[in-house]
């Protein structure tokens, strides 16, 4: 068997056979369950490397493609595929999967089975969204996902955590429902569950969509995918499910789950909906620029180090979003690189918050200061992300938010300077919180022994902070490869667009060609 | 007029009917001299399967001078009704034990309301359905009643009867009216009647209050949740799984048959279906008895089923094969199948948790489930997730086909409504999960469920499994059988 056909199957499938596996164990090894489960996870992330090889630069279509019929009535394929966006976005899920395990190391002690095989279930979900080209498969694995993650926010998260995961739930379901709704009515419409095939169609036959057909359309897709965004005002769930998490969970949700909402945008809702995109760009950015601002606001006031870090993640999201619907080609390129640069860093940042609790359970701010005495190599990897993550050039965060504002202030210099104010604020909240824990002298006393890093907290960090540094200098190495897909999704988005706008013209033209004969005649 | 008699063929197409009737009855003989419970559980398993399997036999066509119809549609309910009925037993064993309940007359009346139920699915004839829907359901009055010590039993046998016998009344009397107004009481005949006479439509619409009575349609619903918690578990598995999807079966029957296709009756399938949805919903919500919140659940999901049925009324007149009326019917039967077969599990499964005399079924019992008892925890979670449609599982693909059913008819009001209260589902369903794997247990526990499941149980659970998965999983050859375009011979 050819594997390298077969390579995104493995890619969703691995970890499942992984967590199959883990099931059969005794829930008493825990070491060799741990020991497991990582060789599984960096296992999936070298084969997930391997798709580096074989998505060729500048292929605008998907590679690797995958294509069997599933069910007869309606027509539904297992079709997956891969390119440039979504291939990053699958590197990055199996990275922050196999860093999650190495942090869950200490910090979760019961039902250490069960834990993992979520873990990796999830990372099945995950992978499975973003190589799903069929509108059905990917609603499958965008449900499936919901349950491990449900999962590891209540059993092995905090205080408030079956609330934080009943409310993730719902939340998600609430966008699901309708969205499996916009589905079935766009099959209803177009006779494909394929999303190539619908785009095609769709295409062809701009009139199939009215435009408040499309514009309903369009929100039921979007409603889903600003939920998981967040988007202001439906971020509510996020500070409750990010804090309740486990660090594991944190860094899953941060890292990529998001992502799958902003993803879903750049897939689906523009090149399906580019009339009702465009349409619906300045609220959509206005909203954004809220998140940003609000999001970066509430950040400042938090007391809790991990909602800080939460809610910093709706201002950033806020970046992807704006990014996306400026339907420019830097700024969507840029949405793309922050994606992935707000994955690390804010990956990274779940990490060491997590790293701080194993050690004093608790998040508050006032319980730190002056850790920089007793943790010296903390506070400087600390410092290292925080600067990654407010935007300091050579950084990643740095390269993300400069395309999108670039591209924005193209489009429109108003939206562009007031989302600037987040990367100022951006430096606020985290500077000022970096010096409330780090900086002056030990205010508490149990934080005066506090042990600094150990080697495999310090090694999972030197590998973040190496990525951090590459994705500053290295970013053509991503961008070149995201450019050729994201040119094309704007593409799909203009042309049609275009011709919309210029159908009227051509009818004008007709009439006067009519006239003219009805004239000569 | 020369007697009509019934000819050999007519015989076979009751063939089911008939085995299961003969098997009730050979129980009852038996019963006096087998006092092994097990013998007369697999007594009554075989007789089920046989009734079942006999369908086989059985060739398609009108028997008894076109008072039944044997056709794909009265097949597949018959499967349908006979692998619960055989669950049924099968999962009724361990509880008629814990019980101490007489366990002949037991089977022997779970294989009547069978028979009844095969009656239903395949009568083609108003009174002839009346029989069946009797059967099956002076049957049930018995069996809610059959924990004769407990007063809660009792309660449900009392009060489905009275408001059962109320039903059938309604049922009855909107045979008169159709009888007065058509001169017949045969389906095919009543299809060739004038669809807008008034009184045609107040008959039908008795007859509709009949049957929502069974399905448990709001504003019939008002008995479910106290004679589903009343009746012994796995006569409630049997009531929200068989009579359910007989009555489905005859409802639909009726309405494909005669011209339903019109506004009227649309619109009383649109404001039913809503109706029965938010009343099944909002009631689960508040409910801390497992049992009762199944019982509301099975009034939602009797929604559910509804929105097919209007999208149904709407089509009728579509013949093309992908938008036709089949679409409706196929996904009312796959969702019937999906959602009994998973409410066998579930209610198997309660079953078992509640221990004697059915003490434990609050949801602080089935706390930390999942460390007492992985494997029932996760099937349980599995059917719950079921309920609510999630994706791999029998439910999610059932919701779909309904959801599509009711797009492809531009029913999107409908369907954003049913979205809503697959909303609201999940927050009770997540609410039986969250208790069972993220609390810890409190106060005591049934010493019997406390360690795992009786293996026959265990059996059931793992049948139901099984079939919710493979469902989830692999739609396409159940999908075969209902999408048939010949499913109903009558509604060609």
């Amino acid at each position: 068997m050819d594997l390298t056909s077969h390579l995104l199957s493995i890619l969703i499938f691995f970890p499942a056979i992984g967590a199959l596996a883990l099931l059969c164990l005794k829930g008493e090894d825990e070491l060799f369950i741990r020991r497991l489960t990582f060789v599984v996870s960096v296992a999936e992330f070298l084969a997930s490397l391997a798709m580096l090889l074989k998505v060729p630069i500048g292929a605008a279509s998907y590679s690797l493609v995958e294509y069997k019929p599933w069910i007869t009535a309606p027509p539904i394929n297992y079709h997956l595929g891969v390119d440039g966006i979504s291939m990053f976005l699958v590197i990055l899920t199996a990275f922050l999967t196999l860093l999650s395990v190495l942090a869950s190391w200490k910090g979760v002690h019961h039902r250490i089975k069960e834990f993992h095989v979520m873990l990796l279930l999830l990372e099945v979900g995950i992978i499975g969204v973003f190589l799903a080209l069929d509108l059905f498969l990917f609603f499958v694995f965008w449900e499936v996902m919901l349950i491990p993650m449900a999962f590891l926010i209540g059993i092995w998260g905090h205080d408030r955590r079956i609330y934080a995961a009943v409310k993730f739930f719902l939340y998600t379901m609430f966008g699901s429902a309708f969205m499996l709704v916009g589905i079935l009515w766009l099959y209803s419409l177009s006779g494909s569950l394929d999303l190539v095939t619908i785009q095609a169609y769709l295409q062809q036959n701009p009139s199939v969509l009215s435009q408040r057909t499309e514009m309903l359309l369009f929100l039921s897709f979007f409603l889903a995918f600003a939920i998981k965004v967040p988007l202001f005002p439906l971020h509510t769930w996020l500070p409750d499910a990010h804090v309740e998490a486990p660090t594991a969970g944190s860094i899953i949700l941060a890292g990529v789950l998001l992502k799958m909402g902003t993803y879903g945008m750049i897939r689906f809702c523009l090149p399906l909906f580019p009339e009702a995109s465009h349409r619906a760009a300045k609220y959509v950015a206005v909203l954004a620029i809220i998140g940003i601002i609000y999001g970066a606001l509430v950040a400042l006031v938090q007391p809790n180090l991990k909602k800080l870090v939460a809610y910093s993640s709706v201002s950033h999201l806020g970046f992807v979003v704006l990014g996306i619907f400026t339907f420019h080609a830097i700024s969507m390129q840029g949405a793309v690189y922050q994606m992935l640069a707000h994955g690390i860093s804010t990956g990274a940042l779940f990490y060491l918050v997590g790293m701080l609790y194993d050690r004093r359970h608790t998040f508050e701010i006032s319980e730190y200061g002056g850790l920089a005495t007793p943790m010296p190599w903390y506070a400087a990897f600390f410092l290292f992300v925080a600067l990654s993550s407010m935007g300091l050039p050579m950084l990643n965060g740095f390269v993300g938010e400069f395309l999108i504002l670039l591209g924005t202030y193209q489009v429109h210099w108003g939206w562009a300077s007031w989302a600037a104010t987040g990367v100022i604020l951006s430096a606020c909240y985290l500077l000022w919180a970096y010096q409330r824990v780090f900086f002056g002298d030990v205010t508490h006393q149990q934080n005066r022994d506090l042990p600094d890093l150990d080697a495999r907290e310090r090694c999972s960090l030197i590998i973040f902070a190496v990525v951090t540094l590459w994705m500053g200098i290295g970013s053509p190495y991503i961008t070149r490869r995201v450019a050729a897909p994201v040119d094309a999704v704007i593409q799909q988005t203009q042309s049609r667009y275009a011709e919309e706008a210029a159908r009227p013209a051509r009818a004008v033209i007709q009439a006067q060609d009519s006239a003219r004969r009805v004239v000569s005649q | 007029m020369v007697p009509q008699v019934p000819q050999t063929a007519d015989i076979i197409r009751v063939l089911p009917e008939i085995s299961w009737c003969g098997f009730g009855v050979l129980l009852m003989l038996l019963q006096p001299f087998l006092k092994n419970r097990q013998a007369l559980t697999l007594f009554a398993m075989f007789g089920a399967a046989v009734g079942t399997l006999s369908t086989f036999y059985g060739h398609i066509g009108p028997g008894f001078f076109g008072l039944i119809q044997f056709d794909t549609y009265s097949l597949f309910f018959h499967w349908l009704i006979g692998l619960v009925a055989f669950l049924v037993i099968l999962a009724s064993d361990s509880y008629l034990a814990r019980e101490r309940l007489e366990p002949a007359e037991f089977y022997a009346l779970i294989l009547f309301a069978t028979a009844g139920m095969g009656v239903l699915a395949s009568a083609q004839e108003l009174l002839t359905a009346f029989i069946g829907l009797e059967m099956s359901s002076i049957s049930s009055y018995i069996l809610a009643g059959y924990r004769r010590e407990s007063v809660k039993s009792s309660e449900s046998a009392v009060k489905y009867f009275l408001l059962g016998s109320f039903a059938t009344a309604f049922f009855l009397y909107g045979i008169a009216l159709v009888y007065g107004v058509t001169g017949s009481t045969n389906l095919a005949q009543i299809s060739t009647a004038d669809p807008n006479s008034n009184l045609l439509r107040l008959g039908l619409a008795l007859i509709l209050v009949g049957l929502g009575f069974k399905i448990a349609a709001a504003p019939f619903q008002v008995w479910t949740p106290d004679v589903y918690e009343g009746a012994p578990t796995p006569v409630t598995a049997l009531f929200s799984a068989g009579p359910k999807a007989a009555t489905f079966a005859l409802l639909l029957r009726i309405f494909t048959t005669i011209h339903a296709a019109t506004d009227f009756w649309f619109w009383a399938f649109w404001i039913l279906a809503v109706v029965t949805m938010f009343v099944g919903n909002l009631g689960a919500i508040v409910q801390t008895n497992v049992k009762r919140m199944l019982a509301y659940s099975s009034i939602a999901h009797a929604g559910y089923t509804l929105v097919a049925l209007a999208a149904v009324t709407f089509l009728k007149t579509d013949t093309n094969a992908e938008t036709g009326p089949w679409l409706a019917y196929a996904a009312v039967l796959f969702y019937l199948l999906g959602y009994a077969l998973v409410k066998v599990g579930a209610f198997t499964i309660v079953s078992e948790i509640g221990g004697q005399g059915e003490r434990y079924l609050t949801l602080d019992d089935f706390a930390g489930l999942g460390t007492r008892q992985p494997f029932a925890a996760a099937a349980m979670s599995l059917f719950l997730l079921s309920l609510l449609g999630l994706p791999i599982t029998a439910g999610f693909f059932g919701k779909f086909y309904i959801f599509k059913a009711a797009v492809t008819s531009r029913l999107i009001w409908l369907v954003v409504l049913m979205a809503i209260n697959t909303i609201i589902g999940a927050y009770y369903y997540l609410r039986v999960i969250v208790v069972m794997y993220m609390r810890e247990h409190k106060g005591e526990i049934a010493s019997e469920a406390a360690t795992s499941l009786s293996p026959t149980a265990a059996m059931v659970v793992i049948v139901a499994v099984a079939a919710t998965l493979y469902l989830g999983l692999f739609p396409n050859h159940i999908l075969g059988i209902v999408l048939n375009q010949n499913l109903l011979l009558s509604a060609r």
